[in-house]
């Protein structure tokens, strides 16, 4: 009696360790099996490095500023959350805000009373990636720091990272600030409890459009591949005096704005 | 060993059933954070920490200082120590699962957690922390099981448990420095980027940690025949002085570098806590100069031996020493590194009712643990007759 329980026991412990293995490795061989059916859109736009160039002298109205930031947000069904837990990829500050450190006595009146665009700066160094505990924000090949909404646990590390405060964290239900009437339904919308932030339209850009910011500033933003020399942002970049934001950090970012 | 859960005065049921309450509160809390996500914290876009992690933080303080007890009895040989290891270990398997807890608490996407280990990430310090506290929660089980196991039997403890041990004392430094390294390494919070972060934790834990075991240990030696031994509370006393000293004075270091250099980024979160902001005074600033004030005081009550040695006095001054360096780390900590935030502009943090009482459910829990492990500890010591 006692030895055929055990015996029963070895088989079926042997049975559900053998189960289990083929369950966990067959899972991993499908996901590289998934993985390959994505496919590049033929008339998607590659870049080495992709970067944005903002003309802060052109942007004169809040209008300008509104195409843009409407633009983005209703791209990518950012709700609009009245209050200080509230979800931003794109919006505008005043310059001590957007370069503190670099602030200047005496400006003149137009630079110290112009808005600024602010979003993420996909980084050549990203903290944020550094931090992430789960790889859930990444920095592709192109320069993109992207995210899977998917993995991101919500310890919110990378938004102590970011020095750059371009992230944000859906702290409640993000569904219930957006009206999903009128949600594109092209882009995802965001679950409770993951940080979300500006992708550079990476999904756009695989179709072959350019980000939906650049496109609504109708020539205000430039954006294009900083690693050829033939391209748009590196002329304007070697034409104009850019800064870019706190670059004592190192990070490097991917955005530059002309004065 | 642990059927002597099941044997206990009524006072002690009292006091379990006590903190089954103050359990149940927090996990009832809990639900409307389960339904309504963070958004029932004061927590924002720009202080995207708050209370949750900041005791998290003290907590594995707390965790690690049991190596002040281990250290000199295993290094040094001082054998006084040896008979308040068990307690030092016991209430670090409350720390450390309390600070598991605040972490789960504090996540957005619990059900996720395990993706650290799904998809291991070696350049994340976060990866490194909830390795090294898994670790650290096996090493106290193990070594504080086996050795009050071999206590009851009258026996040696096995030959490997020294090994163990000696890579405990190893592991409680590398809990800490870990976490330190969870904020020094952050580009763009001037409070977190200092090099001396992993020295103050570990200075403040030694000093924390080892006051919150005496005293627990005061309260265990009321209620029970237990009794530490008059040597050992006077040498961790002296311990426990050493570390504060150390741990002000890091601080104060801080305060140097910050000030006398004169830039704006590091100076800006100390004036915040300690000034506020705009020409008004921050709720946290009247924490901060009664922690300032305290931690002082709890020098100067300590550091004169006769004062020190004074048994009637000592409870007062550790109590003193804990609340200054719960205030220091527990609130001024992430604060202070979250505003001004990355924009230089000021936003309040201000934990609310729901964090606060979740937070004592967690709290709850790790007393709760401490409760039974110390129990068993305390009935195997009165039958082996080493009380």
């Amino acid at each position: 009696m006692k030895r055929s329980r055990r015996q029963f026991l070895k088989v079926a412990s042997l049975s559900v360790l053998g189960l289990s293995t083929q369950l966990a490795t067959g899972g991993i061989v499908n996901a590289a099996e998934t993985g390959e059916q994505y496919q590049a859109t033929e008339n998607g736009l590659h870049a080495g490095r992709w970067a944005m160039v903002i003309d802060t002298r052109a942007f004169e109205t809040p209008e300008d500023f509104a195409a843009c930031i409407n633009a983005c947000h209703k791209a990518h069904n950012v709700p609009h959350i009245p209050n200080k837990q509230e979800v931003k990829w794109l919006w505008t500050d005043k310059y001590e805000h957007v370069f503190p450190e670099q602030e200047n006595n005496h400006m003149s009146e137009a630079l110290e009373k112009r808005d600024f665009l602010l979003l993420c700066n996909h980084c050549e160094n990203p903290p944020c990636v550094r931090v992430c505990p789960t790889k859930a924000t990444y920095k592709r090949a192109d320069g993109i720091v992207a995210m899977d909404y998917h993995r991101c646990i919500g310890c919110r590390f990378c938004m102590a990272g970011c020095p750059y405060g371009a992230r944000s964290f859906n702290f409640g239900n993000p569904r219930d600030y957006i009206d999903m009437a009128e949600i594109n339904p092209e882009f995802p919308t965001r679950m409770r409890g993951v940080v979300e932030k500006c992708n550079f339209c990476v999904e756009r850009l695989a179709k072959g459009l350019m980000p939906a910011c650049v496109e609504a500033a109708e020539g205000k933003i430039f954006f294009g591949d900083l690693t050829d020399p033939e391209s748009e942002v590196r002329k304007v970049l070697a034409e104009n005096f850019t800064i870019r934001r706190k670059p004592a950090v190192g990070t490097q970012p991917g955005v530059y704005y002309i004065i | 060993m642990i059927e002597k859960v099941l044997k206990g005065s009524p006072k002690f049921y009292v006091w379990i059933a006590f903190l089954g309450a103050i359990i149940g509160l927090g996990a009832f809390t809990y639900l409307f954070q389960m339904k309504y996500g963070l958004a029932i914290t004061g927590m924002s876009r720009d202080v995207s920490w708050g209370f949750y992690i900041a005791q998290f933080t003290y907590l594995v303080g707390v965790a690690a200082s049991a190596v002040m007890l281990v250290l000199p009895a295993y290094f040094h040989h001082y054998k006084k120590f040896k008979k308040m290891i068990i307690f030092g270990e016991f209430m670090a398997i409350g720390a450390v699962l309390m600070c598991m807890l605040f972490i789960m608490a504090d996540l957005g996407q619990p059900q996720r957690a395990l993706n650290v280990m799904l998809h291991p990430t070696p350049n994340s310090v976060m990866f490194y922390d909830m390795m090294v506290l898994m670790g650290y929660l096996v090493l106290n089980a193990v070594i504080g099981w086996v050795t009050l196991e071999c206590e009851r039997h009258d026996v040696a403890p096995p030959k490997w448990i020294k090994p163990m041990i000696y890579l405990s004392i190893i592991w409680a430094f590398s809990i800490h420095t870990v976490t330190a390294f969870l904020y020094s390494g952050l580009p763009g919070r001037h409070y977190f980027l200092t090099a001396i972060m992993a020295a103050r934790f570990l200075s403040s834990a030694f000093c924390a940690g080892p006051s919150i075991l005496l005293l627990l240990l005061f309260v265990v030696r009321k209620v029970t025949d237990f009794n530490p031994g008059k040597e050992a509370v006077q040498t961790l006393t002296k311990i426990i002085t050493y570390a504060m000293a150390i741990n002000v004075f890091f601080f104060l270091l801080e305060v140097f570098t910050a000030l006398y250099s004169g830039i704006p980024g590091h100076a800006h979160p100390l004036s915040y806590l300690f000034a506020g902001h705009d020409g008004h005074a921050a709720w946290i600033t009247g924490f901060m100069w009664v922690g300032a004030i305290l931690a002082l005081l709890s020098l100067a009550l300590l550091i004169p031996p006769s004062l020190r040695d004074n048994e009637n006095l000592l409870p007062w001054s550790l109590a003193i020493l804990v609340l200054a360096t719960w205030i220091d780390k527990g609130l001024g900590l992430i604060i202070g590194g979250f505003t001004p935030n990355v924009f230089e502009t000021v936003t309040v943090y201000t934990p609310t009712v729901p964090e606060l009482l979740i937070s004592l459910g967690i709290f709850g829990v790790g007393a709760l643990v401490v409760s039974i492990l110390w129990k068993i500890a305390l009935d195997v010591k009165k039958e082996a007759g080493t009380l």
